[in-house]
């Protein structure tokens, strides 16, 4: 596909600048564990290229059930934002990824620093938590089913 | 246009399956010929003795020539349409309703966005577009299905990928599924969308078409430039039972397609 355009194109020049600056380059080969459910969240990435799966522990011996993949263009990780800073789930490289990380500590201080990029960057994060809530509620309604409508 | 026909002949001519509870028919005149479809457009398809349903033209020409309908077996007459063999006959009438209004889409970038056999009334848009890339902008054809077990003209997806931005995603992934999960929207992070020079063609269940116009506005697209295809029941299909009614709308003579501003509100509204 071509490029799409960045999630952070919302922020102005100069307070996307700033961001970027605390943010670095970073490569996971497909199939590189991101983070672990429970694990500490403590950053976030934006995804360039690839696709990653985020997965649940099943039990018995099972492998993660897969839940959702984020492609590039995309935001991953909001768990750094509200306690209990753990992830809620997990993340797996489906193929070779690249992606901008940023370290939750430097961008939480940034947001102190410039509450308006902070407003705006939280803006942002509650509108990634949304879509993802509603995509939830709407999978919930398995409206594929043959014969679908609702949950019974 | 609600053209009354009698209903034709139409025999078998051959048969294709899709996924496991469904399957492309291919269907030639016996006789008299039906007048032409067009992409969007619906025929009814008489099960001889069990009953007729509506269902939607999936590919104008087949192999042989004659219209190709995709049919999903969900209940009585689906299921008899489903176990038709090569030379068995149908009854057809049509077309009928709106059709998708690829005018308006005419020097734009066209995005397809299918939910589960919601792909077939958009697959001979799928072939306009790629018959013409000198009319058409940027193909992006997005599609979600249940499990990947349930993805309908999985060649023709591979083929399109070669001319066309394709995604596919899927509810519930399998062993083996390398591809995305998620809701169908998702995927449009993807596609670098012109807001002022797309025009989206979206079906599915209602439920998925709403979020998915509701999401393609949050994005920038005005509601004039998306195109939903609205398949309530239907009996008559010429206008006259009002069985369809959806508002002032009747889907099968206004409809299917209509303009995501037609209905927005339409749609909100839990019983008309
Ligand atoms: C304009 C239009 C185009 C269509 N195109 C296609 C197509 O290309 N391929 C295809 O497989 N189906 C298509 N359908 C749906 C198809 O008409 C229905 O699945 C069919 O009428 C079911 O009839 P039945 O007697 O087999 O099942 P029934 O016994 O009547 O119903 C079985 C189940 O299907 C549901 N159902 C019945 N009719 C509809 C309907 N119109 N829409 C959604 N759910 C329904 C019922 O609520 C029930 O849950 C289209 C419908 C319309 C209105
Ligand atoms: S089905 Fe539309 S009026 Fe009868």
């Amino acid at each position: 596909m071509s490029e799409p355009s960045s999630p952070l194109d919302f922020l102005p020049l100069v307070q996307r600048a700033r961001l970027r600056a605390v943010g670095f380059d970073v490569s996971f080969p497909a199939g590189a564990r991101l983070f672990d459910e429970g694990g500490e969240a403590d950053r976030f990435w934006l995804l360039r290229r690839g696709e990653v799966a985020l997965d649940i522990c099943v039990p018995g011996g099972q492998p993660e059930a897969v839940m959702e993949t984020l492609g590039a263009g995309q935001l991953l990780g909001w768990s750094w934002i509200c306690p209990p800073y753990r992830w809620h789930l997990g993340a797996r490289a489906v193929t070779a990824v690249q992606a901008m990380e940023f370290p939750a500590t430097d961008v939480l201080a940034l947001c102190a620093a410039d509450p308006e990029l902070g407003y705006a960057l939280m803006r942002r994060f509650t509108g990634v938590v949304a879509e993802r809530l509603q995509a939830t509620r709407i999978r919930l309604l398995d409206l594929y089913a043959p014969h679908a409508g609702g949950p019974p | 246009m609600s053209t009354v026909t009698p209903p034709l002949p139409y025999r078998v001519a051959e048969t294709r399956a899709e996924t496991a509870d469904t399957r492309s028919l291919e269907l030639v005149p016996a006789g008299r010929e039906l007048p032409p479809f067009s992409p969007g457009q619906f025929a009814m398809l008489y099960a001889f003795g069990i009953g007729e349903v509506p269902i939607s033209v999936s590919a104008l020409h087949g192999p042989h020539g004659g219209l190709v309908h995709t049919v999903r077996a969900v209940g009585a007459v689906s299921a008899a349409l489903y176990d038709l063999r090569p030379g068995e006959t149908v009854g057809l009438r049509g077309p009928f309703g709106t059709g998708w209004d690829l005018d308006a889409a005419a020097g734009q970038d066209v995005l397809v966005i299918a939910g589960g056999i919601g792909l077939a009334p958009l697959r001979p848009v799928v072939h306009a577009v790629l018959d013409r890339p000198d009319i058409y902008g940027r193909l992006g054809i997005l599609v979600g299905t249940r499990t990947p077990g349930d993805l309908i003209y999985r060649g023709d997806i591979e083929r399109w990928r070669d001319r066309a931005e394709v995604g596919v995603t899927v509810d519930r992934p399998g062993p083996g599924w390398h591809g995305s999960v998620g809701v169908v929207t998702t995927l449009l992070d993807a596609f670098a969308l012109r807001p002022d020079r797309t025009h989206a063609l979206v079906c599915g269940p209602e439920v998925m078409m709403r979020h998915t116009a509701r999401t393609l506005m949050g994005r920038g697209l005005a509601a004039h430039r998306v195109q939903v295809s609205l398949e309530r029941n239907m009996r008559c299909a010429t206008g006259h039972c009002g069985h369809c009614q959806l508002g002032p709308l009747l889907l099968c003579r206004d409809g299917p397609v209509v303009g995501y501003d037609r209905v927005e509100r339409l749609l909100a509204v839990r019983e008309l």
